[in-house]
């Protein structure tokens, strides 16, 4: 097997700050990496360095073997690195469908064909009934959903979901989980996701990353690292103990 | 659906909603009432019919030339969120490369479009790509000194090249002509004329082709617009190209009735900034109604106080607007 996405000795300082030290993380074809750590441990900098929001101090990105480090984002999501952020950012001024149909566009599909393929990502999502509501106007559960479908549309070679989950209640989660699993089944999807929900690294990790401080604290299977006593000692003491 | 880039707060919940068709009516039908109410009252100022059509006319063809002027104005604040204090400076270039065309080419004025048009949308670009994108995640009062900067670099080069002399330039067969019994000029009918044509063509572009859909996606959301692909970089140059085409249009058009002088955009700076928040920024088909509402303001205002510059009715009508419904007349609602 070969990693899809490799990023080594990622480190990203800012004016003095340290946030990143050297970060190694990789996933490999089809396969599904979690990402935990508290608040601040540095996550979502790293995928910010990863996908091209700002370059990296030190520290090199592969995907597909290629180095890409340091490539604006827009390169990356066309090479098939594609995210989502944990604040949603979908283009209020129009509908669902049109969110998802500039994805499409900017992939090169056109007219019919990328309204088409938008189309069929929207009911995938289980946005169907939203299509033509104003994105701005959908409620949070919904904007998250179109958040994913966005960056489906795009066909993702890999797919990094910063908190796809935050904010949902529950019974929100568990279709999102229900696709993100489809996904894999059914398209060898490869995945990298941060999450604070436990039960979803669980249930959706091949493998789990524990940061902490801007560093990796741990790595391993999700059973490996989630009982890991420095682990439960710097994050999942609380949470194991909720769960 | 109206052609808006405008940017409502980044939201999750209610914002941004499209207005509904009632609450634009609403609108429509109190403009046109006090606009209704202010032409009664022009008329028994004015005793006479002539008069008064002819206020109401040179109004509607004036403002058509205001949202002329303030197309680009409203494109590029609609999509990079900078007010471009250089739009007057390029509104002024593009007069002056039109007298030079026809000057040395002798061809009719209008033919000039074909050459000034696409040399302000490459002027644009450049100046985007060199001067504004290294300073887009700056604060907003960098971005504002630039074209202010670039405003003065303009009218300067300008004054350098043509000297003070005012220069003018002769639209052949420009007579009078008579509508309604008002007298106005061909050349100020086409010009508004132009605007409605420009208008037709940014909606389209903007609605209808691939690179105005990357555009609106830019405007509603720039991060959102990366995260599909689009560069962002290139579609604020391409933006402020576009912006920069329409104050070129707008340069040839106006320029057959305006004393060319380096600093004949200038006059229409501030008119085009109180018709783009009229019109909601970022809003197209705005830009046009603001222009048509200043146009129409200023001509009865100078009925009913003659002895009044015309301007204080505008901003009269402007701090009400902005009191009342700070996003502009036609913005949306958020």
């Amino acid at each position: 097997m070969t990693a899809v996405l490799e990023a080594t000795g990622i480190s990203k300082s800012f004016r003095g700050l340290q946030a990143l030290r050297g970060v190694d993380i990789s996933v490999e074809e089809g396969q599904i990496l979690g990402v935990i750590g508290a608040n601040g441990a540095g996550k979502t900098t790293l995928f910010n360095c990863i996908t091209g929001n700002f370059p990296p101090t030190s520290g090199t990105v592969r995907l597909d073997g290629a180095d890409v480090t340091g490539q604006p984002a827009h390169k990356l999501a066309h090479r098939g690195m594609v995210r989502t952020f944990q604040l949603m950012r979908p283009f209020h001024t129009m509908t669902v469908l049109e969110n998802v149909e500039i994805a499409a566009m900017s992939r090169g599909a056109r007219g019919g064909t990328a309204r088409r393929e938008a189309g069929e990502t929207v009911e995938r999502t289980g946005l169907g009934e939203w299509a033509d509501q104003l994105s701005g106007s959908l409620p949070a559960a919904m904007q998250k959903r179109l958040e994913l479908a966005r960056a489906l549309a795009m066909r993702p070679r890999v797919l990094l979901l910063d908190e796809v989950l935050a904010g949902l209640v529950p019974a929100e989660r568990a279709p999102v989980l229900d696709l993100l699993e489809n996904l894999r089944d059914t398209e060898g999807m490869t995945m990298v996701f941060i999450e604070h929900i436990m039960a979803a690294v669980r249930r959706l990790s091949d493998h789990v990353v524990m940061m902490d401080s801007g560093a990796v604290l741990a790595t391993g299977s999700a059973d490996e690292v989630l009982t890991d006593p420095q682990v439960v000692e710097a994050y999942l003491g609380k949470e194991a103990s909720d769960a | 659906m109206a052609t808006s880039l405008q940017n409502a707060p980044e939201t999750t919940g209610s914002a941004a909603r499209r207005p509904t068709l009632s609450e634009r009516q609403k609108v429509a039908i109190v403009t046109v009432s006090v606009l209704a109410v202010v032409t009664a009252v022009a008329a028994l100022r004015a005793g006479s019919s002539t008069v008064l059509v002819q206020a109401l006319v040179t109004g509607v063809l004036t403002g058509g030339i205001y949202s002329l002027v303030a197309m680009g104005l409203t494109l590029i604040y609609g999509v990079l969120h900078i007010i471009n204090f250089a739009n007057g400076a390029l509104v002024a270039l593009a007069m002056y490369l039109t007298f030079v065309t026809v000057d040395t080419m002798g061809v009719h004025p209008y033919t000039a479009l074909l050459v000034v048009v696409p040399a302000m949308g490459v002027l644009g670009a450049l100046l985007q790509t060199s001067l504004l994108n290294p300073v887009m995640r700056a604060p907003i009062q960098i971005q504002l000194l630039v074209t202010i900067g670039l405003a003065l670099a303009i009218e300067n080069v300008l004054l350098l090249v043509f000297g003070p002399t005012p220069r003018s330039v002769q639209l052949p067969g420009n007579v009078g002509v008579s509508i309604l019994g008002a007298t106005v000029e061909l050349s100020r009918i086409y010009a508004f004329v132009g605007a409605l044509v420009l208008v037709a063509i940014l909606s389209l572009v903007l609605q209808r082709t691939a690179i105005g859909t990357s555009i609106r996606a830019v405007a509603a959301n720039p991060e959102g617009a990366r995260l599909v692909g689009i560069n962002t970089k290139s579609i604020y140059s391409v933006t402020f190209a576009l912006g920069a085409m329409a104050a070129g249009a707008a340069g040839v058009l106006v320029a057959p009735f305006t004393t060319i002088e380096p600093t004949s955009g200038a006059i229409f700076n501030l008119t085009a900034f109180v018709v783009v928040v009229l019109g909601g920024m970022g809003n197209i088909p705005g830009a046009l109604v603001g222009g048509l509402v200043v146009g129409l303001t200023e001509q009865l205002a100078g009925l009913i106080l003659p002895d009044e510059s015309p301007l204080l009715a505008v901003f009269v009508v402007f701090l009400i607007v902005l009191f009342i419904r700070p996003k502009g007349v036609f913005g949306r609602a958020s």
